[in-house]
Formats: C-alpha cells, sequence, structure tokens
C-alpha cells in the first residue's frame, strides 16, 4: 500500500484517489473504507444468487435506480432469438434476471429490446456511465467504464448482493500506476494494439494490487470507442481498474444520451467533471511509458493475454522465456498447435469473430468493414459479427455496414458476448483456430479446444481476407 | 447470517492435502441460479461413482460420518477457484466448521461470509483431531468460539487464533451486509449530501 492509502490525501492527488475520496462514506482507522456505488450494472449469470439473497433475508434493492440490469452472456445471437433460449440453464437464468429485475425494480433492457447488448456497451451507450462515478458489476470487464473516467471494476456474487442491499462497498484504497502512451499511433496500429502492447510488457500481473491511469497523447487521440478498448483490458493485465481523465472528447459523447444530465444539470456535472485530472505531482506507485510509434500491429501466440507479439514476429520458443513460464509457454505451443520459428503470418486461419465488449462497438465494425469492402474471405474461413448492442447494429445497418460484411461471406448476427465466451451456442470446434478481437485467448475460453489469436478488428478482417494472419498494412494503405 | 457460538458434533477425517474447491464442488454445478441445493454434490466427484452410485469408501457416505457437522482436514483445504459455491455447498450438507493447519485465502473468507467457521490449529492437534474423527460419533469433537477452544474427546482442549472482529461478527450472526446497514445514517447522509451537490447522480 502507498504511504497515502489510509488516510484522506491531503497534497496532489490522482484522478483514481479524487474519485475513490469523493465516494467514502465511511473510513475505519486500519484504511478499510465503505464505497458509494452510483452505478450497479447487472446481468444473468453473477446475479441469481445474489437476488435470492435478498428475497431469503427480507431485504430490498437500496437503489434501484441506480442498477442496470441486462441479459448478455447466455443470449442466442441468431435470428430466431425471439423465440427463446434453447438450452434449458441459460433459458432459467434469463428469466430469474427477468423476474428479479421487475420484482425488484430496477432499470432493465430484456433480450428481445432494441436497446439490449453486452453490459459494458449498453451502459455507457445509454448515458448511464458518466465521468467520475463509481461503476461496478459482477463481470471482470466492468474495466471498461473507465474510459469515462470513472471508477469501475469486477465484484464477486457475495459482493453484487452487499452492493443491491446498501448501494455501497466495503473497499480497500489500491496503488496507483500510470501508463502513458507518448507521440502519435502509426497507421494500422489502434487502441487494440495499444492495450495488447501495455499487458506485452507489464505481463498479466502487472497490474496486481493497482488501478491504471492511461494518459499521454496517443491516449487523448483516441475516440471514446477506442478508449473504452484500452480500459476494458486492464484486468487482463492484473489491475483493479483502468481510467482515461476525462476531456471534451468524453463529454461530446455523453452529452445528449438518455440518462446524461440535461440543462442547468450539465453545466453543474461539466464543471465537476473538469476538475477530474490527476494533479501535478501527485504520487505514482508504479510508472509504464511507451511510444506510440513503436507499437506495431500485434497478436497474440498462446493462451495469456501477455503473449504478445509484432504481427512481422515470428512464433517463439519456450526456451526464450524464464522460470515458470518456460513451461507454460509450452504448454502454449502445445495447446495452440504451433511450432518455434513460424512466421506469425504463416499461420492459417478457420475463424474470424468480430465482436465483444473489447470490439464490438460502431467504430470497430466501421473499421473492420473498411477492410473488407469489395473483399470476401478466403475459402475454408467462416466469420461472425456480433455487433456489441441493439443500436450499434441498428446504426451499422443504417450505414450498410452489414451488406459489406454479409458481401464478404460473414454471419451477421444479434448482439450478446457471443463467442467471447461461448456461454451461448456460438462456439470454436476443437482444434479450429479463430482471429478474434475479443479479449481472452485462454484455453477453452472460445469453445473447447478452440485457439484463440486477439487482435484489432482490422487485423481479423484482414486475416479472414487472407485466410492467415496478415500485417493489415500489407493488405491495403490504412489510416490510423 | 447463523451465529456461530459452540459446536459439539461428529467429525470427519479428510487427511488428504490441498483439497481444492474443485473437489469441494465440481464446475458442472455452478449453473445453479441457488446458493441453496449444492449439498447433495459436495465432493461430488469423490462422493460418486461414474453411475451416479455412491462410492461406499468415501467417509461422508460411511453411516458413522453421515451426519458430520465438521470436518478435519489436511494442509491447505479451500485452495483454487474463488467459487463461493464451495462453502454454499459444505453449509447445505451441514457442515458449520472445517478444522485444518491452514486455508486458502478466499476460501478463508467466503466462509465467513456464509457461518462456516474455519479453525486454524498446529499440525500435532490436527493429529489427535484427525484420530478423535475417525472414532465418528465415539468421539464428538467440540469448536467453542467463544473462549477460543476446540475440545477434543478425551477433554484435551486446544486454544486458536481469530480476527477479532471477525468472532464477532460470528458470534452475533453478522454479516458483511448487516454491517453496512447498521450504518444507514452514514449511507442516508452521504445520499442526502449527493442530492444537493450531483443531483445527476
Amino acid at each position: 500500500m502507498s504511504a497515502s492509502s489510509a488516510a484522506t490525501p491531503t497534497g496532489p492527488r490522482t484522478l483514481y484517489d479524487k474519485i475513490f475520496d469523493a465516494h467514502v462514506v465511511d473510513r475505519q482507522p486500519d484504511g478499510t473504507c465503505l464505497l458509494y456505488i452510483d452505478r450497479h450494472l447487472v446481468h444473468e449469470v453473477t446475479s441469481p444468487q445474489a437476488f435470492e439473497g435478498l428475497r431469503m433475508s427480507g431485504r430490498r434493492v437500496h437503489s434501484p435506480e441506480r442498477t442496470i440490469a441486462v441479459p448478455d452472456h447466455n443470449v442466442p445471437t441468431t435470428p430466431d432469438r425471439a423465440q427463446g433460449i434453447e438450452n434449458p440453464e441459460g433459458r432459467l437464468q434469463v428469466a430469474e434476471l427477468d423476474r428479479n429485475a421487475r420484482e425488484f425494480g430496477v432499470n432493465y433492457y430484456p433480450m428481445n429490446d432494441v436497446r439490449q447488448g453486452i453490459v459494458h456497451i449498453v451502459g455507457p451507450e445509454q448515458g448511464w456511465t458518466l465521468p467520475g462515478m463509481t461503476v461496478v458489476c459482477g463481470d471482470s470487464h466492468t474495466a471498461t467504464h473507465g474510459a469515462f473516467g470513472a471508477l469501475a471494476h469486477g465484484i464477486g456474487t457475495s459482493e453484487v448482493e452487499h452492493v443491491l442491499a446498501t448501494q455501497t462497498l466495503i473497499q480497500k484504497k489500491s496503488r496507483n500506476m500510470k501508463v502513458e502512451i507518448t507521440g502519435t499511433l502509426r497507421p494500422g496500429v489502434t487502441a487494440k494494439d495499444i492495450t495488447l502492447a501495455v499487458i506485452g510488457r507489464t505481463g498479466t500481473a502487472g497490474g496486481n494490487g493497482h488501478v491504471i491511469e492511461y494518459c499521454g497523447e496517443a491516449i487523448r487521440g483516441l475516440s471514446m470507442e477506442g478508449r473504452m478498448t484500452v480500459c476494458n483490458m486492464a484486468i487482463e493485465g492484473g489491475a483493479r481498474a483502468g481510467l482515461i481523465a476525462p476531456d471534451e472528447t468524453t463529454f461530446a459523447y455523453v452529452n445528449g444520451r438518455a440518462h446524461a444530465p440535461k440543462g442547468e444539470a450539465w453545466e453543474s456535472a461539466l464543471a465537476w467533471w473538469r476538475t477530474l485530472q490527476s494533479d501535478d505531482g501527485a504520487h505514482w506507485d508504479k510508472v509504464v511509458t511507451i511510444r506510440a510509434e513503436d507499437i506495431a500491429p500485434v497478436v497474440t501466440w498462446g493462451t495469456s493475454p501477455e503473449d504478445v507479439l509484432p504481427i512481422t514476429g515470428r512464433v517463439p520458443a519456450p526456451e526464450d522465456f524464464a522460470g515458470g513460464k518456460v513451461e507454460a509457454a509450452r504448454r502454449s505451443l502445445d495447446y495452440m498447435g504451433l511450432t518455434p520459428g513460424t512466421p506469425l503470418t504463416d499461420i492459417a486461419i478457420d475463424a474470424v469473430f468480430i465482436g465483444s465488449c473489447t470490439n464490438g462497438r460502431i467504430e470497430d465494425l466501421r473499421a473492420a468493414a473498411q477492410v473488407l469492402r469489395g473483399k470476401r474471405l478466403a475459402p475454408n474461413v467462416r466469420g461472425m459479427v456480433v455487433p456489441g448492442s441493439g443500436l450499434v447494429r441498428a446504426q451499422a445497418e443504417e450505414e450498410g455496414l452489414h451488406q459489406v460484411f454479409l458481401d464478404a461471406g460473414f454471419e451477421w448476427r444479434l448482439a450478446g458476448c457471443s463467442m467471447c465466451l461461448g456461454m451461448n451456442p456460438d462456439q470454436l470446434a476443437p482444434g479450429e483456430r479463430c482471429a478474434a478481437t475479443s479479449n481472452r485467448n485462454f484455453e477453452g475460453r472460445m469453445g473447447r479446444g478452440g485457439r484463440t489469436h486477439l487482435m484489432s478488428p482490422i487485423m481479423a478482417a484482414a486475416a479472414g481476407i487472407a485466410g492467415h494472419l496478415v500485417d493489415v498494412r500489407d493488405v491495403q494503405a490504412v489510416s490510423a | 447470517m447463523d451465529k456461530f457460538t459452540t459446536l459439539t458434533g461428529i467429525a470427519a477425517p479428510m487427511p488428504l492435502v490441498n483439497i481444492d474447491t474443485d473437489m469441494i464442488i465440481p464446475k458442472q454445478f455452478l449453473k445453479t441460479i441457488h446458493r441453496s441445493g449444492l449439498g447433495k454434490n459436495l465432493f461430488d466427484e469423490m462422493r460418486y461413482n461414474a453411475d451416479g452410485t455412491e462410492n461406499p469408501d468415501f467417509v461422508l457416505n460411511k453411516p458413522a460420518w453421515r451426519g458430520a457437522e465438521i470436518i478435519v482436514a489436511g494442509d491447505n483445504f479451500g485452495c483454487g477457484s474463488s467459487r463461493e459455491h464451495a462453502p454454499w455447498a459444505l453449509k447445505d450438507f451441514g457442515i458449520r466448521s472445517v478444522i485444518s493447519t491452514s486455508f486458502a485465502d478466499i476460501f478463508y473468507n467466503n466462509c465467513f461470509q456464509n457461518g462456516i467457521l474455519p479453525v486454524v490449529l498446529p499440525q500435532d492437534a490436527v493429529d489427535a483431531l484427525m484420530r478423535d474423527a475417525g472414532h465418528g460419533a465415539n468421539a464428538r469433537i467440540t469448536v467453542d468460539l467463544e473462549r477460543q477452544v476446540v475440545t477434543g474427546a478425551d477433554g484435551t482442549e486446544y486454544p486458536f487464533q481469530i480476527d477479532p472482529h471477525r468472532r464477532h461478527n460470528m458470534l452475533e450472526g453478522l454479516d458483511d451486509i448487516g454491517l453496512t446497514l447498521a450504518k444507514s445514517a452514514e449511507i442516508g447522509g452521504y445520499e442526502q449530501r449527493i442530492a444537493q451537490s450531483q443531483p445527476w447522480v
């Protein structure tokens, strides 16, 4: 713990310090705090026992107006969704969420509402997520919301119940870590490459015990969609949360959203939001600096998000590593079916997945469509585009992007988590290799025996056309 | 949460070290929407044969220990996955205390969330209690949280340490939610301040 962790800091503070301090309801001498939670997002997999707990103890939801529920993990993405979920357990989990949301009176986007989608895409889209807020959800990718300068992280089921019942969470302060991306990204390099490159540098445990603030010119230059992609994977670097200080880009995105403040409240909110940045001289427990110009389009080769290499690289050998990673690399290479020394661009793929809370937003679909326009998937490669929400899907259709994907041979699906974690029927077959825009390349993540290479939407689209991993910069002149 | 003061009961001996939460409740039972009802699948893969029949060699299937309320276990009980389904399954079966030389951290915390008392004792004490446990109903063990002692069948007392706050919460039957609700005035005060200063939140 940093020296400033227990008491309220009085000197220069980080953005994390400021948001944390602003939400302390009660602080014990040992630094244990009761933190107020502004937004509680809920999905069907981690919430049933929490609601059951409330029911058994006769408790109500403390702030249903601050609680937002949406089914996303189990939902089918096929056009026949309206007919219901085939798997009985998945169907029951969604039915329970339906019942709980209505019985406890929380905000709810049911499966067939056009606003339904992945909880981490719906929250920002509807203006629930605002700068300076605390946001929690029983889901590790809650880190996504940090893109707005909100303190956002995943919690367990007991904590879900605690937040439902009290609108607070018992917390101790994490340490402060700064990740600065200086300069300007080169063409063909995206937010996904930034976040993967950071994990490649720090490792999956590099952020343990910390909250990361991403800053620097390259971060400032990102859209909100790109910033969400960066913060989404803070958890893959081990951090409790990722944060980006709000600025005009943030305010422009938020302005006019359904649940964003309006009129006088908007002006008052803006005045506070503009103070939400780290002070000069604030204490950082850890600092990582990367030049944007040094980041290439990257892909993962193994079964950990830290197994990152520039697309120009070759499959590593276990002996390239040290300590426990030697055996882990050996196991990864065996699972992935790869031979050390193989150029990454020689790795043939069977599938392309474009979607997830990491890369399922409109900008991601536009970027992928730009690469795919007038092209077709290579023979034997199947492709699936799963928009992050019903509204993303509608927007894409309005722009004609769906036709680009369909013409290229992709399936154009309904919104949900889909293949990213394979809780619904969208899964890889054993041995099937996928260029994926999602966030985890763990063994079996996208289906038992499935092989996942993580990359950006334009890299995944380019791989689909080529039939193998490829440097998107060789496929066409692309703009950053 | 249920209070825990004193428990006298049959203890089941499980000397195996590193009993992980996957053994306690395998992953296929995590799709449930309930905390309750997991007891029948406690230690599922050790307890049942592939055809679903009981494995007669497993301790909790033997007549002497079917009514066990305590487990005396080998080192590092509850390691692995953080699944809260593990203490849920133990409690649903009827286990209210586990005695070992050491516990995995998350499981240890999860026990307190669910009214199960994990007791850490030195190796020689665990060895002695393991022998008692082997005698089933003929050698009942007493776990006294108030006095912080475990009493073996022969009357030998084994004192144990526990965090004072956790002890207090267990004795009073308080869970985190109950404690936090006791600070309702502070939460309400915070909400009133925010309603004034940040009405959009």
